[in-house]
């Protein structure tokens, strides 16, 4: 009984009026470069100079050659020297450092026995983007800083593993988001606030212009001016996506590591699931000022909850059992697997049912609420 | 099945709150003939409209449109039904051509490029279809939603203020054509405010406070009432009608062009009335017969205690 001349017509009619809208469609390609760019300078994916503590608890030559080669690499200057845990630890808590370094007791004995000594690097990771950078180098730090020890070792301790473990403890935020995780996280952020902000005035607008009565005193049914009114909207979330996901290869430098296929199939699904949140949210909504509110309202969780804003493990439990129910909470998680972690569809199965089941609740309440009346 | 009313609806009633805005109302419309709606601002007329067309839920009431259940089959309804709203409500940010082209495609209708091209044509507008419709003038924005609410050919015209700042050429036109329709058996129900449309209409309907008062052939409605009328000219008009104004038995004191109406349901007290401006110099009385623009000028000014006239034409 659905009609695909009947969804043709408010499709197409939807493409005019979008196509006429230039100012709309402005903002809507200009919110993804505009936070991109936000983002791109607020985030220095390279920072350098960043405060750090010494805590010695031994002494001797390879101890100060690690220290002055981390000093050449000009990722952190060492303002302070430090003898015990606690005053480390009120450096760092107190946010004075990023880091602390702790070289261990009998780090050079142990060295040259091939006992492989800890070096343990606190990382203040509330700030993961800074702590990012040098964690990321440490390893090449601490190789160059003993290299020509190394040469002098008996011949057993050279090749295979070097005879020290760099140990990183993140801390304030174990799940340590860097600058990789967040322009994955701006693509789900920017796709919940766009898409379901012009579709949430989707009806409510023809309500305000009395275009409403017109379409209604037609046999057009709600599932038809539902897709017709949607459809438009999956090509500017393309479009949205596309320069997105070229911004993240060729300036951040992110790699794609996993399956186009499955982040095609996942990005359709979400991006349908914030049509259909704005739409039901059109249903609602009696003037476009109310829409907005509506969608700002929704837009605030899906930003603080779903794992963009905090990491998400680290989230008291009522906040987790919030944030399973917002569509973005799943879409990160796969974008990030996808992307990062070069996922394939089997491994985020378990977040596309749940986004899938939030898809259809969504679409099937609009479908209940929507008036085929004026009253 | 041709003698089968194309409307025929009982006690409809409609409520916005406490407010009871059609109060059990009742219509039948035969095919083929142009039905007047006619009624103060606010009286309901809109609702009444909405409600046959399944627009509106009522709460109570029943009935059919075009055989169809208004309650339940307003899908069908719908299909066979062009209903002109009272607010422009076309796209203003689309032209001429692609708010007809909509519609075509709502309505499903073959031979679309077909359709429209006439409906631009009949509107004279063949030069102007780009146009996008908000650029319109209020009036041609009326004959453009004509033509929209015409374009599927439906059985049932349903017009609310079809020609509210339409220009009188274009009124005239707009009535020839539903006359046209007429004759090919479409039906109309028009609501109107303009009495030289009103008398061009078969029978009407008048409705005040949500209540029908009135249902009769236009042209028994004078009668129905029962009023009688003197028509005054020449003299200081403004100084007779200050005279007359209150007087016993003149029920209504309207200026027409260059003349005074009076009108009251009993003759003895009217015409002692007017016969005490008769001497006046210059003055001339005579008694004619009440129009119709008359009667509803009285049904306006009597609609507070509508239950008496709603017996006397009943
Ligand atoms: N959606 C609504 N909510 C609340 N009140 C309403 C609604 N629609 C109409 N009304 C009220 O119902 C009454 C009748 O309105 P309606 O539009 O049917 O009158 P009308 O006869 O068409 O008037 P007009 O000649 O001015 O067009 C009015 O008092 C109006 O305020
Ligand atoms: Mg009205």
């Amino acid at each position: 009984m659905i009609s695909f001349s009947r969804i043709a017509a408010v499709f197409i009619k939807e493409l005019v009026q979008m196509r006429r809208d230039r100012p709309t469609f402005a903002i809507m390609i200009m919110v993804p470069v505009m936070q991109l760019a936000l983002f791109g300078f607020a985030i220095n994916t390279d920072p350098r100079h960043l405060p750090a503590a010494v805590e010695l608890r031994d002494d001797g030559p390879l101890t100060r050659s690690f220290l002055s080669s981390l000093k050449q690499s000009t990722y952190v200057d060492i303002i302070d020297i430090v003898h015990s845990d606690a005053e480390g630890e009120e450096l760092l808590r107190s946010g004075k450092v990023n880091f602390l370094i702790v070289i261990p007791e009998n780090f050079e004995t142990e060295f040259v026995r091939g006992q492989k000594p800890e070096i343990l690097i606190a990382a203040d990771a509330s700030d993961p983007v800074a702590a990012g950078g040098v964690v990321g180098a440490i390893g090449e730090i601490a190789r160059r800083a003993f290299a020509p020890e190394l040469d002098r070792l008996p011949a057993k301790l050279r090749g295979g593993a070097p005879p020290y473990n760099v140990v990183i403890h993140r801390q304030y935020n174990p799940e340590g988001v860097t600058a990789f995780n967040i322009v994955p996280g701006l693509l789900g952020v920017i796709l919940t606030m766009t898409m379901t902000m012009i579709t949430s005035i989707a009806l409510t607008r023809e309500r305000e212009r009395g275009t409403y009565e017109a379409l209604l005193s037609t046999p057009v049914r709600p599932l038809e001016i539902m897709i017709g009114k949607t459809t438009p909207y999956i090509i500017v979330g393309a479009i949205q996506t596309s320069i997105i996901l070229l911004a993240a290869r060729y300036v951040f430098h992110i790699p794609f590591t996993g399956d186009p296929a499955a982040f095609l199939l996942v990005i359709s699904v979400f991006i349908l699931t914030n049509l259909m949140l704005g739409y039901l949210i059109s249903t609602v909504a009696k003037t476009q000022m109310q829409a907005m509110q509506m969608t700002f309202f929704i837009f605030l969780p899906s930003i603080l909850l779903s794992g963009f804003m905090f990491p998400f493990r680290a989230m008291p439990s009522w906040a987790r059992a919030i944030g399973e129910a917002i569509p973005n909470t799943h879409f990160l998680r796969m974008v990030r697997e996808i992307m990062l972690k070069g996922a394939g569809l089997p491994d985020i199965i378990g977040d596309l049912g749940p986004l899938l089941l939030i898809l259809l609740v969504l679409a099937g309440i609009a479908l209940m609420r929507f008036q085929r009346t004026l009253d | 099945m041709s003698c089968e009313p194309v409307i025929d609806v009982r006690g409809l009633t409609k409520s916005f709150g406490d407010k009871t805005v059609v109060d059990h109302f009742d219509l039948k419309v035969p095919r083929g003939s142009i039905y007047g709606f006619l009624g103060p601002n606010g009286s309901g007329k809109t609702t009444t409209i909405r409600m046959v067309c399944g627009l509106l839920k009522p709460d109570e009431g029943e009935g059919t449109c075009l055989g169809y259940d208004v309650l339940h089959e307003s899908v069908k309804i719908k299909s066979n039904v062009g209903y002109m709203t009272q607010r422009f409500s076309l796209y203003e940010d689309l032209s001429i051509r692609e708010n007809l082209e909509f519609f075509s495609r709502l309505y499903g209708l073959d031979n679309m490029r077909r359709r429209v091209n006439d409906a631009i044509a009949s509107l004279g507008l063949e030069g102007r279809a780009r146009q996008l419709a908000g650029s319109l003038s209020g009036g041609w924005k009326q004959r453009l939603a004509l033509a929209a609410c015409m374009i599927h050919e439906p059985q049932l015209l349903l017009l609310d203020e079809p020609t509210a700042g339409v220009d009188p050429k274009a009124r005239r036109d707009f009535w020839d054509t539903i006359r046209a329709y007429a004759r090919e058996g479409v039906t109309t129900l028009v609501s109107t405010h303009y009495m030289d449309e009103a008398v061009q209409c078969d029978r009407i309907a008048y409705i005040a406070y949500g209540k029908k008062l009135l249902d009769a052939p236009t042209a028994e409605i004078p009668a129905r009432l029962g009023l009688h009328a003197f028509k005054i000219d020449n003299g200081d008009l403004e100084k007779l009608s200050a005279a007359l104004k209150g007087a016993p038995g003149v029920e209504i004191l309207a200026r027409f062009g260059a003349s005074i109406h009076v009108c009251g349901k009993d003759r003895e007290k009217l015409a002692a009335a007017v016969g005490r401006i008769r001497g006046e110099p210059g003055v001339r009385v005579t008694e004619i017969e009440a129009g119709l623009e008359e009667a509803f000028i009285y049904l306006m000014t009597e609609s507070d205690d509508n239950f008496s006239v709603e017996e006397s034409a009943a």
